[in-house]
């Protein structure tokens, strides 16, 4: 309780060392070709992923490998701050540098939805649906991230982002699920293996892009083009999520870990 | 009549491939006159303001009146062919590997007698038509064309020397996105070439013209970025050895000035597809390019920048993006020189506000995409340099020859 021995930091460490507790990324790659989030041309744009030799072995450092790389703060597998969005500009530590590091580390409830999104790129995750979830699996804690699967990243680019004429379509959240998960479950976060944390035609909801607008402006963070979500449980795993440590940073590419109980 | 060209046939890789030459090339600065004039296609000589005499070669005084007003000024290029002769040997390594090569003297109307090449249509004491081209190594020659254009006439070995005629040549348009990239697939198609290599960037991202463009005769869509060092370098791993043309399609347009623009972000990605974007491909494709330059029929021959006028003058209006284009403007001077040992032309297009969505807001006269594509293709069957096409940018180049100062404050508005 209050003492509880070091003994079971270090005893964790040896589990993950013997593979006892399974370390499972959910990080793509960042590459150059991954899908970033398209806004209307004429808005700013978010830098895909670039990377430049700075010397590989050559006449510009004969013995060393090393390069550039240039990318915005939100592509690739990547961490939205609550400054990111407008509802959460004005909260205390709402920036990847201020944002308490044990905030970092916290449980996860991974709710399934691949086979709901299989058959409807425009499935949408509501309040009925999570509460159906619970009753399966239990209720989502307090302080824990909600993950939705929805097997999205296995997807070829293409169909991943799904962009259309109208837009993206991509599974996501309805403004009511967000709200319910931010006031009635008080959740840490929300993730996605999507391009963004909404739903492809959350523009169009009422507020639009409500997973950018409750959970930012609750001071709740956002995860989004998470992959290997179907490697972990409904509940159990521990996500390590920090970002980079951004000067008032919106967001960042980051590392995510997830370390699970092994069989 | 010309043979006309064959399709050139799988090379034996047991061959060495030709290295390029070009003819020797210094020419004082007075006649660059003539290197001006080919560059851009007009036929021009040294005309005296105070006797008129039309005269040649190039000189710093009248040989009739010792006046030293004599500029270049567009003449009649019509003539006869006074006197023929072959050359079978030479000391000259371009020519020595070219011959049997024709040369002639040709009585301009307009007054004097010009040595020059001549078009294998052309027999002594025919009517001719001289034109000025550039050789490849970029210098101004003459050579005498048929009275009037005869059949496949621009397969003639000599003439195509000095020019870079689509015809079974393989082309890559670096960015197949934009109505100019797709105006400009047909076009090559149309020309002749062999392949039509499109680069599509972000192909998970739909485009309009997707589907057309696909339908192209001898069009293969392949991936480029020109934004992404990797994406280039494997485009040109995969088919650098095998592009003759290159055309540089890739664009960044918005409005907006310098000052008036809210920070950096939209300048730096103009920068990155406009200066970084041509430097990539120039690292990537440009070395193979230069060592193909003498290889057969479907040696490489160019690499086209499709430029801004406003790269000559900043518009205000489109301010950065005038900048940007300046940038680019710049590195492919540098690149002219860099590919010029391999006989390889850069060639520069100038034009004025395009008829596309980035400058709805803009009145006309406005360069359409197929208008662009048609004089990108010509120029290039004409051997030109620098080729300005529509209105605005032919009145911007005759602006800037007149007073620059003047047309920086008008276009200031």
């Amino acid at each position: 309780m209050a003492n509880t021995p070091a003994s079971d930091l270090l005893g964790m460490a040896q589990r993950v060392a013997s593979g006892a507790i399974k370390v499972v990324d959910l990080t793509q790659t960042l590459t150059q070709e991954f899908p970033t989030i398209v806004l209307p041309p004429e808005f700013g744009q978010a830098a895909p992923f670039r990377l430049e030799e700075i010397s590989r072995y050559d006449e510009r450092g004969p013995a060393w490998y090393w390069n550039n790389f240039s990318v915005s703060e939100h592509a690739g597998t990547h961490f939205d701050a609550p400054v990111h969005w407008i509802s959460g500009k004005d909260l205390p530590n709402n920036a990847v540098d201020t944002i308490e590091p044990r905030k970092f580390i916290a449980a996860a409830n991974v709710v399934d939805c691949s086979a709901e999104s299989a058959a409807n790129a425009d499935f949408e995750l509501t309040v009925p649906f999570l509460e159906a979830w619970e009753k399966k699996h239990g209720r989502i804690g307090a302080g824990e991230w909600v993950l939705l699967r929805t097997d999205w990243s296995k997807k070829p680019y293409a169909e991943y982002a799904g962009m259309r004429e109208d837009g993206a379509h991509t599974p996501g959240p309805v403004p009511e699920a967000v709200k319910w998960l931010v006031e009635e479950r008080d959740v840490h976060g929300f993730g996605t293996e999507t391009i963004g944390t909404d739903h492809g035609q959350g523009h169009h909801f009422n507020p639009p892009f409500p997973a950018h607008f409750y959970m930012h402006g609750k001071g709740r963070f956002g995860l989004q083009c998470l992959t290997n979500l179907d490697q972990l449980p409904p509940k159990g795993a521990v996500i390590f999520s920090a970002p980079l440590k951004i000067k008032n940073g919106s967001g960042s590419p980051l590392r995510v870990l997830a370390l699970v109980e092994g069989a | 009549m010309t043979e006309p060209l064959k399709r050139p046939r799988r090379k034996d890789p047991l061959k060495r491939t030709q290295q390029p030459l070009y003819p020797q090339s210094v020419r004082s600065r007075t006649a660059h006159g003539l290197t001006k004039a080919a560059a851009e296609g007009r036929f021009e000589l040294q005309t005296c303001d105070d006797c008129s005499t039309v005269f040649y070669p190039p000189r710093d005084a009248c040989p009739k009146c010792l006046s030293d007003c004599v500029p270049f000024k567009p003449v009649d290029n019509r003539g006869t062919l006074l006197a023929e002769t072959t050359i079978r040997t030479s000391t000259d390594p371009y020519f020595r590997e070219r011959t049997p090569w024709r040369v002639g003297l040709t009585k301009l109307d307009a007054g004097p007698v010009i040595l020059s090449h001549i078009h294998g249509d052309v027999l002594e004491g025919q009517r001719v038509r001289l034109d000025l081209k550039l050789d490849k190594g970029g210098a101004p020659v003459m050579i005498a064309l048929p009275e009037k254009d005869t059949p496949n006439m621009a397969d003639d070995p000599h003439l195509r020397e000095m020019t870079c005629d689509p015809k079974f040549r393989r082309v890559l348009i670096t960015d197949g996105r934009t109505p100019v990239g797709q105006a400009m697939a047909r076009a090559f198609s149309d020309a002749g070439c062999n392949i039509v290599f499109v680069g599509i960037a972000d192909p998970w991202k739909p485009f309009p013209g997707q589907d057309e463009l696909k339908k192209i005769e001898r069009v293969e869509i392949v991936p480029l970025d020109v934004t992404d060092s990797e994406s280039v370098t494997e485009q040109a791993e995969q088919n650098g050895g095998r592009i003759d043309i290159v055309v540089n399609t890739a664009e960044h347009i918005r409005a907006g000035g310098i000052m008036q623009r809210h920070g950096v972000t939209v300048a730096r990605e103009e920068m990155d597809v406009r200066y970084f974007g041509l430097m990539r491909l120039a690292q990537a494709f440009g070395p193979a390019m230069r060592g193909r330059g003498a290889d057969g029929v479907n040696s490489a021959t160019a690499f086209v920048n499709l430029l801004s006028v406003h790269a000559l003058m900043n518009w205000p209006q489109y301010g950065a993006y005038s900048a940007a284009e300046a940038a680019s403007l710049s590195a492919a001077q540098c690149l002219r020189a860099e590919l010029r040992p391999g006989g390889v032309r850069v060639m520069n297009v100038f034009f004025g506000p395009l008829d596309t969505e980035w400058f709805q807001t803009v009145p006309p006269p406005k360069v359409t995409p197929a208008a662009l594509a048609k004089a990108v293709v010509q120029a290039l069957q004409r051997g030109l340099e620098d080729v300005f096409v529509g209105d605005i940018a032919e009145d911007i180049r005759a602006r800037l020859a007149a007073n620059p100062k003047a047309l920086e404050r008008e276009l200031a508005g």
